[in-house]
């Protein structure tokens, strides 16, 4: 990014909220429903006095990594069997074809059913969205590889092992990469979801408990706390990657 | 120490063109070796089958004394594209080609350290790939050929996307590394000065179907100059003779 760039970048969300303060004093909103910034800003800062923010948070990202780790791991390996293998791409694709598009919303209700009331429910909610975007971009990452490095791999004899993690895993991770990216957006979606029933804490909770006790100053400060939550995770990854993937620099 | 019998190889590609008629060719151990031909004349092909990346259609190869010796491997590749990969470091490079020899590490080590620094690359062991500039990244893959000892070299195009200047620099680091071990080596070229100057024979290829039209003998005593062989009025006729049939 260029200065200039980062300027903008920085402008943009302050001119928004300066529009939103303008329009709500000029009641084109109606602050009932669109209370001020200012206002907003003070009930975070009271929310997170309070100590809620900081435990819900944590709750809400705990459940976002465990199931992002338990979708993740095994969604990166099949991807890269399905990349490398045909018939192993034959057995799954069509598995992911019918599966993915099954909004993972919609089977909440059957993961409460089959895990209880438990945290594991609300681990399985994030795994089953990150499970198929991990798989699918692994495979397209491992698919573009440039097939000089596989005759590399080939001409000079390179065990399976070593081939699988030391040239497939780390020619695909820029789709990896890609893939975490989009699984981080997915996963805070399904993690605050999975929130809304059958628990007594994180975000998704204090949104939904909110919602019933017609508290709107709670349920903006819970949605300013998901959303910093997800800006701060997607920059983080973003540094992430370029240590992860030092050999990108370059190219940029 | 290995020699190569190419024998009635026909390749047909899935299309059905015919890419290699009933080439026959044998190379003796401890040679040098320069393919030429125009392009499409299936010589990347007969190169790929020869180090085992492709299968005839029909015909085999028959290596013998072609096994790796302790330490080493059966045989290596260096192609023509950046084939260092650009998540290793140089050294790392290096090092993988040893993956399934199951050496100490730190015999690995001193092997890579040693070829590193034969090819001039000594201080570009911690660099990666696209730090360095064509020519290197070409020794750096040069260096992980020879540091598996392997009896037998392919080379496909190695020099070929190089400027000319890196090309003839390059062909004298080639020569002096060659002439230490003596390996056989087949070196895929369409450069035809490049094959004069390094094969003890070459080999030219017609294409439609490709097929062997002529080997040449070149009679150029060791060690050679690649730059003082331009002078020598053998040199041009060896060139004219090949252009000729290629023509």
């Amino acid at each position: 990014m260029t200065r200039g760039e980062r300027a903008v970048a920085i402008a943009a969300p302050i001119s928004i909220v300066l529009l939103w303060q303008i329009a709500v004093s000029t009641r084109f909103l109606n602050p009932g429903l669109f209370p001020p910034p200012s206002e907003i800003a003070a009930n975070f800062v009271a929310y997170a006095q309070s100590g809620e923010l900081a435990t819900n948070t944590a709750w809400t990202l705990g459940r976002l990594i465990i199931g992002c780790l338990i979708g993740g791991v095994p969604g990166t390996l099949i991807g890269l069997a399905m990349g490398m293998n045909r018939w192993v791409r034959a057995y799954f694709q069509p598995v992911i074809a019918l599966l993915y598009p099954i909004p993972k919303i919609a089977i909440l209700p059957l993961l409460y059913f089959i895990f209880g009331t438990g945290e594991q429910a609300k681990w399985a909610a994030v795994a089953v969205g990150v499970f198929f975007l991990m798989a699918i971009n692994t495979e397209a990452g491992v698919r573009q590889i440039e097939p000089i490095y596989l005759d590399v791999a080939r001409a000079y004899r390179i065990r399976p092992a070593s081939f699988y993690f030391r040239v497939l895993l780390p020619g695909a991770l820029p789709n990896i990469y890609a893939g975490i990216k989009l699984s981080i957006g997915i996963a805070i979606v399904l993690a605050v979801a999975s929130e809304f029933q059958l628990t007594r804490v994180g975000l998704g909770f204090a949104i939904f408990n909110a919602q019933q006790l017609l508290d709107v100053d709670r349920l903006y400060a819970a949605l300013v706390a998901v959303s910093l939550l997800g800006c701060i995770l997607t920059y983080g990854l973003d540094l992430t990657e370029r240590w992860a993937i030092p050999w990108r620099r370059a190219r940029k | 120490m290995a020699s190569i019998s190419v024998e009635h190889l026909f390749k047909r590609y899935p299309s059905g063109t015919l890419a290699l008629s009933d080439v026959n060719l044998d190379i003796g151990e401890g040679e040098f070796v320069a393919v030429v031909g125009p392009s499409g004349c299936g010589k990347s092909t007969l190169l790929r089958i020869m180090a085992e990346l492709d299968t005839p259609t029909e015909g085999r190869i028959v290596t013998e004394g072609g096994a790796g010796r302790k330490g080493g491997l059966p045989s290596a590749v260096v192609f023509q594209e950046q084939s260092l990969f650009p998540w290793m470091r140089v050294g790392e490079n290096v090092a993988f080609a040893f993956d399934s020899l199951g050496l100490p590490k730190s015999e690995v080590r001193r092997r890579v350290d040693k070829e590193l620094a034969l090819v001039g690359l000594a201080n570009f062991a911690n660099a990666y790939p696209h730090e360095l500039s064509g020519g290197m990244k070409q020794r750096a893959a040069v260096a992980r050929a020879f540091a598996v000892d392997p009896p037998v070299l392919y080379m496909d195009e190695p020099f070929g996307a190089l400027d000319e200047q890196t090309r003839v620099g390059l062909a004298n680091e080639l020569m002096s590394l060659w002439e230490r071990t003596r390996k056989t080596v087949v070196f895929i070229t369409h450069g035809i000065e490049e094959a004069v100057t390094l094969a003890d024979r070459v080999v030219v290829l017609s294409a439609h179907p490709g097929t062997v039209k002529a080997i040449i003998p070149i009679d150029f005593p060791r060690p050679r100059d690649a730059v003082a062989l331009r002078g020598e009025p053998k040199f041009g006729e060896y060139v004219v003779r090949i252009w000729d049939l290629l023509r």
